[in-house]
């Protein structure tokens, strides 16, 4: 089968974060970049998915031209193609994404056939625009169902295995629920589905002689216009310390039969 | 000219996150001049729908159709957009649980409109020249973005937990209206297929003590002690993503943006650090006790109480302390 995963770069910032001068981006000056981890258990997942049942894993960013070191690490834990589509450092609105990228999948469709299983990231752990995948999906005319944690290729459809069908399974509060969605088809994927790899040294060596194609997309913007990133007001309060090691017992009991957790 | 308000119930009954929306489109609706009105989808949606005129809803859509009594984003999204499309509706809320947010992304892609997701306020008078102006949510809470939307149809989502659900102080009509939309059989492709129920009893997002354990702990059999703990205070285990990235733990017991939201009475937080994708996700806990070898921690400078010390002795003391008290 044929796989694709749409994937975003995002900062990885600690304790902080930080926002340019001009409120337009993350400062990412001493940040290093990830791949945002929905989408990172996304490539996982299809790579495991072609281990079972055969076939290969296109990995495609739209993002600045570093976005290639996660397509490159993507290479390195077992996808096989890959496609850059080149923006500047600022994020492009979530309108504008969607029809870059459902344009740059129908030219890759174009020439290779339609892809059986379109994966995105829930929603990317920056901008968190939850739309994306939908937008692309419909772009596309396919199925698509948000916050996948469990993809099995077969299922049933009208009491038969069908071999055409992807379950899905969501996670509700105590429970999931199941999805028998036709392919080609289009999931949102949620960190938690598996548990990604890391890359091997034969990896790592194979992920340099990747070769990433570079698709440009001059897209109209949409309606959401960003004017400014800035930090919540928080409140901090002092921290009261009840002590050190395990003398501090007794305080932190006090403090449980003082919140009524003792009971 | 209507706000519509997308309600989300369990078999009939309204969710928190429903209340929450309506709540936040009183004054939006009354701020852009529009009437409020609701919509509740499928199954169950009558009982739902007869309390929403004490929660300021004028006119209540009920839609019903066979592809809608169980949830399908499509179908719902497409109910949504033919509700639109008739009423003549010029902007839409829903409350932004991943149920909320996914049918109005849906709507977005039908209609071909922009969607603003997880709105912490939203100001319809906005620039001045029709535009709206927002600010939401992005990392999960850890930042905030000023946005103005520009669009003949305005789709929003109010961030989870933003307001409390309360209901209107001046009650509106409710007037109860059914609608079938035309559904094309195909959309039952991402209808719910099937429900599997897992647990019952506490979890993590309702556990009133949580014992997080982040990378600090060391290993996997190295949390038996944190079970310990939580098990005496009637609690449950949680930990951080290096936690779960190890292998140590299941995702499901995962703190933060990726993970579980938790609100308990106490979070204590022992070796975790406390990034803000942590953070966004424990901060809603009444109250925080940080364990950490590290006074400086972004965890121990955020929490109202520490203990500075190693996890390892600290937290079995803790045990042992609460078993001698009651004896
Ligand atoms: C997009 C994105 C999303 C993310 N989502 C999440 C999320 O949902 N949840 C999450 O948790 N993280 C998330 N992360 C990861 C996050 O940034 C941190 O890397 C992670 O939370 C660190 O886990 P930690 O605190 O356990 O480890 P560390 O940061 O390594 O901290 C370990 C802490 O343990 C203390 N310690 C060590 N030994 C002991 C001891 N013996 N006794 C007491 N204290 C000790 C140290 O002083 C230190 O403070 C996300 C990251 C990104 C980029």
């Amino acid at each position: 089968m044929r796989i694709l995963v749409c994937v975003k770069r995002v900062p990885a910032p600690g304790a902080r974060i930080n926002v340019t001068a001009d409120g337009q981006t993350v400062d990412a000056a001493h940040l290093g970049f990830t791949t945002s981890p929905h989408e990172e258990c996304a490539v996982e997942e299809a790579v495991q998915l072609t281990e079972a049942h055969g076939g290969e894993v296109t990995v495609m960013t739209l993002g600045p031209v570093a976005a290639e070191e996660q397509l490159r690490y993507a290479a390195s834990v077992g996808a096989h193609h890959f496609v850059l589509i080149p923006i500047d450092d600022v994020d492009w609105d979530p309108q504008r994404t969607a029809s870059a990228l459902a344009e740059a999948i129908a030219a890759v469709e174009e020439t290779n056939g339609a892809f059986d299983l379109i994966l995105f990231g829930n929603e990317s752990a920056d901008a968190g625009g939850f739309q994306v995948g939908v937008r692309v999906a419909n772009h596309l005319g396919r199925p698509i169902v948000n916050g996948i944690k469990g993809i099995e290729i077969g299922g049933e459809q009208g009491g038969e295995l069908d071999e055409g069908v992807a379950t899905a399974r969501r996670e509700i509060d105590g429970g999931f629920e199941v999805y028998n969605v036709p392919m080609p088809a289009v999931l949102g994927v949620k960190e938690g589905i598996n548990l990604p790899r890391y890359p091997t040294m034969k990896g790592r060596l194979a992920s340099k002689k990747a070769v990433v194609d570079t698709d440009e997309r001059t897209v109209e913007a949409g309606g959401q216009v960003r004017l400014r990133l800035h930090r919540p007001v928080e409140q901090i309060s002092e921290t009261v310390i009840l002590g050190t090691g395990p003398e501090a017992a007794p305080a932190v009991v006090d403090l449980l039969e003082e919140l009524g957790v003792l009971s | 000219m209507s706000l519509l308000v997308i309600c989300d119930h369990d078999r009939g009954t309204l969710s928190d996150a429903s209340l929450e929306a309506l709540t936040f489109g009183r004054p939006l609706a009354a701020a852009a001049g529009l009437e409020m009105a609701a919509v509740v989808i499928g199954e169950g949606a009558d009982a739902a729908a007869a309390g929403l005129g004490a929660h300021g809803a004028s006119t209540v859509h009920v839609a019903s159709h066979p592809l809608l009594t169980d949830f399908g984003p499509e179908a719902w999204g497409e109910t949504v957009v033919q509700l639109v499309r008739g009423t003549g509706a010029t902007a839409v809320l829903a409350c932004g649980t991943d149920r909320g947010n996914e049918v109005v992304a849906q709507v977005a892609a039908r209609l071909d409109q922009p969607f603003v997701a997880n709105c912490r306020s939203v100001d319809p008078t906005g620039d001045g020249s029709g535009n709206w102006t927002m600010t939401r949510v992005q990392w999960g809470g850890s930042l905030l973005e000023d946005a103005t939307l520009t669009a003949e149809i305005r789709l929003v989502t109010v961030a989870h937990h933003v307001v409390e659900g309360v209901a209107a102080e001046a009650p509106a009509s409710g007037t109860m209206v059914s609608f079938v939309p035309e559904l094309d059989d195909a959309l039952a492709r991402t209808v719910v297929a099937d429900r599997v129920v897992l647990t019952r009893g506490i979890t993590l997002s309702t556990a009133p003590v949580v014992v997080g354990g982040g990378r600090g702990v060391g290993s996997a059999e190295a949390f038996a002690p944190l079970e310990e703990l939580a098990g005496e205070l009637g609690g449950v285990v949680g930990c951080s993503r290096a936690v779960t990235n190890n292998g140590w733990r299941p995702h499901s017991d995962q703190v933060g943006q990726t993970g579980t939201r938790i609100a308990p009475e106490i979070y204590i937080a022992s070796g975790i650090s406390g990034a803000i994708q942590h953070w966004v996700g424990a901060m809603a806990a009444k109250n925080i006790l940080a364990i950490n070898t590290d006074r400086e921690a972004n965890m121990v400078t955020r929490a109202g109480h520490a203990v500075i010390g190693d996890l390892h002795q600290v937290i079995p003391a803790i045990t042992e302390e609460v078993r001698r008290r009651r004896g």
